[in-house]
């Protein structure tokens, strides 16, 4: 508003111009917008979370999660998603000092580690569904594989916007809107971390002990 | 007129390079590693409790499980995703907390909707539960 008015001020005597002139931030609003793309997909997994949190005790006389799931493996996979975390930190550190081949290189770490993590889980699902204990044997597994299912699907599409901006890096360099999308990312890929804590924490470990 | 257009020239470029710091990200190397370090200790301890059979009672377990994960998701806002209240001109914190209302309601809302939609069913006569398809 002191905007406007010291506008309409200074050019007394003639028309006042109710407006701004110059464009508000033309840049920097994408973190935002890209934040809250984050939070609406947040409200997705907290959908879904709440199914699991109706729908995780009715086994249907099927198999229980202290029956199915193997906690080293999933120990395994939460640790690779962590390492996965931090190699990204490295990579942004490298990226903040315009060191091309450093990023290149935690990314390729990074998107290393991402696969390690859907590899296991696949195998996880594989292992399951090859029990009997595939999404339609109960209400239980079909919220668990809806739940994990989604949260593996984002990880997956987060490995292929890494393989994609490895390449964009490669060939345009740490230009401003490279580094704009690798912030993008960034937050991306520490969001799916944040959600995993919820599903090895509610899903899996509160699982098992029932 | 003359003495506030600088000053407000000023603030602007103020606002201007804080949301090209932003941009670039406000990590460090130190805040990467003890935000890693204090997520290795906050993931070890819940599956050590669970796996080593530390506690015999399932609730406490299950309590100390949800108070770890939710002081990892703060370590994670702060430490990787640099949440702050001033990043954004605030908008970043506003929308979180929105968020996190909104979450809280769905959580809870639908447990407490279930949980009484369960127990107000009808009891199943063994009858009805011979006739069941």
């Amino acid at each position: 508003m002191s905007d406007i008015h010291g506008h309409a001020a200074q050019h007394e005597g003639q028309a006042p111009a109710f407006y701004l002139e110059e464009e508000h931030h033309p840049e920097g609003s994408t973190m935002l917008g890209f934040w809250l793309y984050l939070m609406s997909d947040c409200l997705i997994f907290a959908v879904l979370f709440a199914t699991h949190g109706v729908l995780g005790r009715n086994y249907a006389a099927g198999p229980s999660p202290a029956d199915l799931f193997d906690l080293p493996l999933v120990a395994v996979n939460t640790s690779m998603l962590l390492f996965s975390s931090i190699t990204y930190g490295f990579a942004m550190l490298a990226m903040e000092r315009y060191e091309k081949k450093v990023t290149l290189f935690w990314m390729a770490i990074t998107a290393l580690f991402g696969i390690a993590f859907v590899s296991l889980e696949l195998y996880e699902f594989a292992h399951m569904i090859h029990e009997g204990a595939g999404p339609q044997r109960s209400a239980f597994l079909s919220s668990f594989f809806t739940l994990v299912g989604t949260h593996g699907l984002h990880v997956t599409s987060g490995i292929v916007w890494m393989f994609v901006l490895m390449a964009q890096v490669a060939k345009h360099g740490l230009i401003p809107e490279n580094k704009r999308r690798l912030m993008c990312l960034s937050m991306f890929w520490h969001f799916l971390d944040v959600v995993w804590i919820g599903v090895f924490s509610f899903v899996y470990l509160i699982g098992v002990i029932g | 007129m003359t003495s506030h257009a600088p000053s407000h020239e000023d603030a602007f470029e103020a606002h201007h390079g804080h949301s090209h710091g932003h941009e670039a990200g406000h990590g460090t190397f130190k805040s990467y590693v003890t935000g890693f370090l204090l997520s290795v200790i906050l993931t070890a301890i819940p599956f050590w409790l669970v796996m080593a059979d530390v506690l015999d009672s399932a609730v406490p377990t299950a309590a100390i499980i949800m108070v770890l994960g939710a002081i990892q998701i703060v370590v994670h806002m702060i430490f990787f995703l640099h949440m702050n209240t001033r990043s954004e001109g605030g908008w970043t914190m506003m929308a979180l907390i929105f968020t996190i209302l909104l979450v809280a309601i769905a959580l809870s809302g639908s447990l407490w909707v279930m949980h009484h939609l369960n127990a107000n069913m009808m009891p199943m006569s063994p009858e009805m539960m011979k006739n069941m398809p």
